[in-house]
């Protein structure tokens, strides 16, 4: 009688581990959405802890913070966003960390259009060029940067397409209304490789790093599972995810 | 002459028709609810389209299935007075009356137009807007507008069923004037006895989506094999002209065609020699095997018995009887029928006790 | 008292004013037609068209705007089309921004004239045909004349539900000024940059300017179901 009994309090403890462990909302850059859904399933194996993520465009997610929203975590598509987060008192001072630093590509859904992208820019052989909206979009700003580097920032100004978001931008190139476009390595990259089209990855010296800053909101300051999470980004298996998506960590 | 041959699978019977109407002068539709009346106008109208069909309106070929003809029915020379007055709710009057005029071939004249706004009695309404108009007002307008069309065929819906009676009253004249002056035929869907009585000089009667019978007005209304001698308001219609005119006792008299008869009745004095029709309601004639004397009746006529047949109610008789030329129908009870030993060939004098006269 | 209105925003108005005109004419140039074989015709096919015109009811518009941008490009229908016609592709054009805009409009045009019609009824398009009219001269001078109301509607409807759109022309637009860059997108692009302030003189404005349309349109309304305030 005692032994079964034993057995089932002892289940009866193993079952509710679970419960004991927390619970992170996060908000997320929808740029990082893919690399962002892998992390979160390695590290629920790993801590036992859930992720519930929302994805959204960087000034959405911010309107919805500075409203209230009951987001733990946020990692966003810049590094102003989360600085400002903590200059209004919304997140945790100190809490913000590089967690992914993007790359720009020259993109073309067509297989031989690019071969040396600063060459077909300089040429200008095409009538639509799609960037991320410089004003909100990370993407854009660097976009705007390259374009000034290689002195067309005149030139190419009538062919600018803006999409609202990097994945927006990524749309217009894909569907073929504009022929090419700036949008993130990681939208058409996989472990080093260009998934489809053509492209080009555009050097670093030419634009700003694009920072992905990630902060600890006021929300979760006391979530154990929101400290565990922000420590997980900065750790090994997540680097291996980042870089696998085409992100400098 | 108006010529029509339609077959038309209808949702509940066929409607199967082979008819041939006078080429003036007022032919009245008449039948049960559903017998296919409307849909025969309509068809005539081509605002249907019967499978097989030959229509024809004082040699003028509106459709001919036969032949692949057929005439959408803004091409036919036709007007339409739909049950419900239906004008224009945009234009005023006078637009409204313009509408069809306009669009005519041969629309009429002014003077023709002159004269049938005065006929229908709007001309103070050309410039009022539809929606101040009694609904009297508005059946009459509609008239008129299908009229300065100058159609060859005028067809009639119902034109007076959604009145009131007083609004009927008020526009019966009008239409007796029409009948009276115009040159045109006019097809007329009633389901009113006093209309068809009044107005009609034709009569076609139609029983599910068949022709029931066809012909003269006052042949057709005693016909014991129809149902309308056996209706309650039975009655038949006369015709006459006037002969004299009695200005102290205020009475009419008037002389039956084709024979020397003579009927009074009050009424104030028309021109001799008018042309007039009477209507006897069947329950208003008594008969008598003598001339009776000392009676108050005014008219008193010899008659030949043609036909006696039983009475929709188990207690009467209609009989029918020449008077002259002319037929009268009598609904007397089985009763007086067997006591006076009535019989066809019998002669008799008929005793009339109120005549109804529409001039 | 200046108002915190730069030239971008008074170019997306300008803009917005024109597309929504423009759009408003089309649709009823195109949406009269249809509203008047939707109310008559007795062909199968009217149930799905019916249902194909009221899609921009229920459909996110980020739905249309994605359809309409793979139909507009290079391998897309339209866009096949107006390729062979030797006009390019039409995302990122004003013109695109009218197409995306008359199908998204589309119902609240189409409905209301359609509507009309059918009350209307067939009576006093008999009654002109027996009066000699044909179906052309019927239509002009009966069935648009006795639909003014409906049209009225139509037109003030697809109007401001224009001012409001938004994901159609943010998936085809491109956001190029004085181009394709509406209110509506302004008004996101203050609110992703975080300009509030510049935001809400925008969003009121098409705000108050929706909410007087409507309140127009719904005194008109009571005024002509009125009898006799017609005339």
């Amino acid at each position: 009688m005692r032994l079964p009994l034993l057995f089932a309090t002892a289940c009866c403890i193993s079952i509710s581990h679970p419960a004991l462990a927390g619970e992170v909302q996060v908000a997320v850059a929808a740029n990082f959405t893919a690399p962002m859904q892998d992390i979160a399933k390695a590290f629920e194996q790993d801590t036992g802890h859930r992720v519930i993520a929302a994805f959204g465009s960087t000034g959405q997610l911010y309107a919805q913070i500075s409203h209230g929203a009951p987001f733990e975590v946020f990692l966003a598509a810049d590094d102003t966003t989360p600085a400002r987060a903590e200059s209004d008192g919304l997140a945790v001072s100190g809490s913000r960390f590089t967690y992914a630093t993007g790359a720009l590509a020259l993109w073309s859904a067509d297989a031989g259009l690019i071969s040396d992208g600063a060459q077909l820019l300089r040429s200008g052989n095409f009538e639509h060029l799609a960037i991320a909206n410089p004003k909100t979009a990370p993407y854009g700003l660097a976009a705007t940067q390259v374009m000034q580097q290689l002195g067309l920032t005149q030139a190419l100004a009538p062919k600018l397409v803006e999409g609202q978001s990097i994945g927006q931008t990524y749309q217009f190139v894909a569907s073929g209304n504009a022929e090419v476009g700036f949008v993130a390595l990681s939208q058409v990259s996989r472990d080093g490789e260009i998934t489809s089209g053509s492209a080009w990855q555009v050097p670093a010296a030419l634009y700003q790093p694009i920072r992905q800053d990630a902060v600890l909101l006021n929300t979760g300051a006391d979530n154990d599972a929101a400290a565990a999470l922000l420590d997980y980004l900065k750790g090994e298996q997540a680097a291996a995810v980042i870089s696998r998506y085409g992100y400098g960590h | 002459m108006i010529h029509i041959r339609l077959k038309q699978q209808l949702a509940a019977f066929t409607l199967d028709l082979d008819l041939t109407l006078p080429a003036r002068g007022i032919s009245a539709i008449v039948g049960p609810s559903g017998s296919g009346k409307t849909t025969l106008l309509r068809c005539i109208a081509g605002l249907e389209r019967a499978e097989q069909a030959f229509i024809e309106v004082n040699g003028h070929c509106w459709q001919d299935s036969q032949r692949g003809l057929w005439l959408a029915p803004h091409k036919r020379a036709l007007g339409y007075v739909f049950q419900e007055a239906s004008l224009f709710d945009h234009l005023n009057v006078q637009a409204n009356l313009n509408y069809g005029r306009h669009r005519s071939a041969e629309p009429a004249s002014d003077q023709q137009a002159t004269q049938i706004i005065e006929l229908l009695g709007i001309a103070q309404l050309l410039q009022r807007s539809t929606s101040g108009l009694s609904g009297g007002e508005r059946q009459r307008v509609g008239i008129a507008r299908a009229l300065l069309a100058n159609p060859r065929l005028l067809l009639l819906d119902e034109p007076l069923t959604a009145l009131d009676p007083q609004r009927k009253a008020d526009i019966l004249p009008y239409l007796e004037r029409l009948h009276a002056e115009l040159d045109m035929p006019l097809l007329y869907v009633s389901h009113s006895p006093d209309e068809v009585a009044r107005l009609a000089d034709h009569l076609v009667l139609l029983d599910n989506g068949t022709l029931r019978a066809s012909g003269p007005l006052q042949t057709l209304l005693p016909r014991l094999d129809l149902p309308m001698a056996h209706s309650d308001d039975a009655r038949s219609v006369l015709h006459g002209q006037v002969s004299a005119c009695d200005d102290r006792y205020q009475l009419l008299e008037l002389t039956l065609d084709g024979s020397p008869l003579q009927l009074r009745l009050p009424h104030s004095a028309l021109p001799l020699g008018q042309r007039v029709r009477v209507a006897v309601q069947a329950r208003d004639v008594s008969l008598a095997l003598e001339k009776p004397q000392h009676s108050s009746v005014l008219n008193q006529l010899p008659a030949h018995i043609e036909a006696i047949e039983p009475g929709s109610h188990p207690a009467q008789a209609l009989v029918r009887l020449a008077l002259g030329d002319n037929v009268l129908l009598a609904r007397l009870t089985r009763y007086s029928v067997d006591q006076l030993q009535l019989q066809p060939g019998l002669p008799v004098w008929v005793q009339i006790k109120a005549v109804a006269l529409f001039d | 008292m200046s108002l915190p209105l730069d030239s971008a925003d008074l170019a997306a108005i300008w803009l917005t004013l024109k597309l929504a005109s423009l759009t408003t004419l089309v649709l009823l140039l195109i949406g009269t037609p249809l509203a008047w074989w939707l109310a008559h015709t007795r062909s199968r096919l009217k149930g799905p068209i019916s249902a194909l015109v009221a899609l921009p009811l229920v459909l996110p518009p980020t739905v249309l705007g994605f359809y309409l941008l793979v139909a507009l490009g290079p391998h897309g229908p339209i866009g096949a089309l107006t390729q062979q016609l030797g006009l390019g592709t039409l995302a990122f054009s004003f013109s695109g921004l009218v197409i995306g805009s008359v199908c998204y409009s589309m119902p609240f045009v189409v409905q209301p004239i359609q509507n009309a019609f059918e009350s209307i009824g067939k009576r006093p398009l008999e009654v002109a045909a027996t009066l000699g009219a044909s179906p052309l001269d019927r239509f002009f001078t009966v069935a648009l004349p006795l639909a003014r109301p409906g049209i009225i509607t139509a037109s003030v409807l697809g109007f401001a539900h224009t001012l409001g759109e938004f994901g159609v022309v943010l998936m085809i637009g491109g956001n190029i000024p004085e181009r394709t860059r509406v209110v509506s997108v302004q008004i996101f692009n203050h609110v992703e940059a975080m300009d509030y302030a510049s935001a809400h003189w925008l969003a009121g404005g098409v705000l108050i300017c929706s909410f007087v349309i409507l309140l127009l349109l719904n005194r008109r309304g009571r005024l002509t179901v009125m009898p006799g305030a017609r005339r």
